[in-house]
């Protein structure tokens, strides 16, 4: 911890507040008095500016963690490179390429996509109860999460920034067109957009339109091809 | 709880800004953080669906002015007071409790992958109540207003819709959330037109789906 700088949850408010117990927050306006608190949080925030100290504080974090044995640390850099190295959109375009060469293997992944990713060695957490929506000439899909973040990780990985925003969390829901057609993609009346907010546990992944002129290529190929926001539904695959 | 974090259907957000080549991680810090609430996990001292409702807990301004992990960072300090694995003062000190024993972490580096890439999981398939709705069904969905954690967002109380699948039987996060009980339930993908959710501004045959609890709906 740099000197001078207090912790945010160094006073009333945050931690404190947490012994409260999480079931005592459900139970009426006094919830208030339980809220965590960062207001001593010196730092400017605005445009989501990452505070210099917080580098240090999570180190500080980890280190209490591991003096306790509470994480092993070798476990959290696995996580890490999990993630970076992986599990990421290539396994979702995998997914998508085989059920574009296999029709029998589409109708399996969209019917129960947990069977047929299972098919393929691909799952885990963040992934165990997916569903697979198609796109085609007249329905466009495109995936959000009003409530949080939530997303497929063991398919796409972790979600990009822009998922994760305010904006396209808010926008997406009422105007999903407007937001696509930030994304470059602009689509007439006679194609139906259906927006898919993920309240719930289920994880959804877009089935893009297979680009035209592809009947010559690969199923590695067309792997290739497939980027993580035409899994999303705000791109397209193009060929 | 009609929260910060419920904001489906705001308009004054702004652009969506989308970066090229965005890495995965852009600091250490933020991946570190991602990794202890993952490796934390399992202690199983808490569940998803409370390391979401800790996070709706921030005080409007912060939660806007803080980035993401930043939210998972302060979400984790309070989950693991809340749990007692850690105390505030040892999170001060950055030192453990004198005398506090140590512990042995339930998840190994050699587990990390195969839990994340193959490992299935009880998801949809808790044995629990009955379905109360069919596929094509007309529902509306609750005018509720809970001041605790709940998965129905604002814009569609209210509002009614089609149930379009059955998707199987889930914990209810409102009382999961708080350990209340995981009230096992079948969730359904509710179809609502677009203009019912948003009046004539929106297209005619453009449409949201909600993934909605049984309890979260009512017949017409």
């Amino acid at each position: 911890m740099p000197k001078g700088k207090k912790p945010p949850f160094g006073r009333r408010g945050f931690l404190k507040g947490a012994a409260a117990g999480a079931a005592a927050l459900v139970s009426g306006p006094e919830a208030g008095s339980a809220r965590p608190s960062v207001q001593d949080h010196d730092h400017d925030h605005e445009h989501q500016a990452v505070p210099s100290d917080l580098t240090l504080r999570v180190k500080a974090l980890e280190s209490l963690l591991v003096e306790k044995g509470l994480v092993d640390r070798s476990a959290l850099d696995a996580v890490v490179d999990t993630y970076e190295h992986k599990v990421g959109p290539h396994i979702g375009a995998r997914i998508v390429a085989h059920a574009w060469v296999d029709p029998e293997y589409k109708k399996r992944l969209l019917a129960d996509a947990d069977s047929a990713i299972g098919e393929l060695g691909f799952g885990g957490q963040q992934g165990e109860s997916m569903r697979v929506v198609e796109n085609s000439s007249t329905v466009h899909n495109v995936v959000v999460c009003t409530l949080c973040s939530c997303y497929p990780w063991a398919v796409l990985g972790l979600p990009p920034v822009w998922y994760k925003s305010t904006a396209y969390r808010a926008r997406s829901v009422i105007d999903p067109r407007g937001v696509l057609r930030e994304f470059g993609l602009e689509f007439g009346d006679d194609v139906q957009v259906r927006v898919w907010d993920s309240t719930a546990d289920l994880r959804y992944l877009v089935l893009p339109e297979r680009p035209a002129n592809t009947d010559h290529m690969s199923e590695n190929e067309l792997a290739g091809m497939v980027t993580r926001n035409s899994m999303i539904g705000t791109a397209r695959v193009k060929s | 709880m009609n929260g910060v974090h419920d904001v489906g259907g705001m308009q004054d957000m702004g652009p969506v800004h989308h970066e090229q080549n965005e890495p995965v991680f852009h600091a250490r810090w933020e991946g570190r953080v991602y990794a202890m609430n993952r490796a934390l996990g399992a202690w199983r001292k808490w569940n998803i669906d409370t390391s979401r409702w800790v996070k709706e807990l921030f005080p409007p301004a912060d939660y806007f002015r803080m980035s993401y992990y930043e939210r998972w960072y302060y979400g984790l300090l309070k989950l693991l007071t809340d749990s007692k694995l850690v105390t505030n003062a040892e999170i001060e000190s950055g030192k453990a409790a004198k005398g506090s024993p140590k512990m042995t972490a339930p998840l190994k580096a050699e587990q990390v992958v195969r839990t994340y890439t193959q490992a299935r999981f009880e998801g949809r398939n808790r044995a629990g109540a009955p379905a109360r709705f069919k596929v094509g069904q007309r529902v509306r969905a609750r005018n509720m207003h809970p001041t605790g954690h709940t998965r129905l967002p604002r814009y569609a109380r209210g509002r009614v819709g089609t149930i379009e699948s059955d998707q199987g039987v889930f914990a209810l996060p409102d009382t999961n959330a708080t350990f209340l009980g995981e009230n096992p339930q079948h969730v359904y993908s509710v179809r609502f037109e677009a203009r019912e959710l948003w009046g004539e501004q929106a297209r005619p045959h453009d449409t949201v789906y909600i993934d909605l609890w049984d309890s979260y709906l009512e017949p017409l």
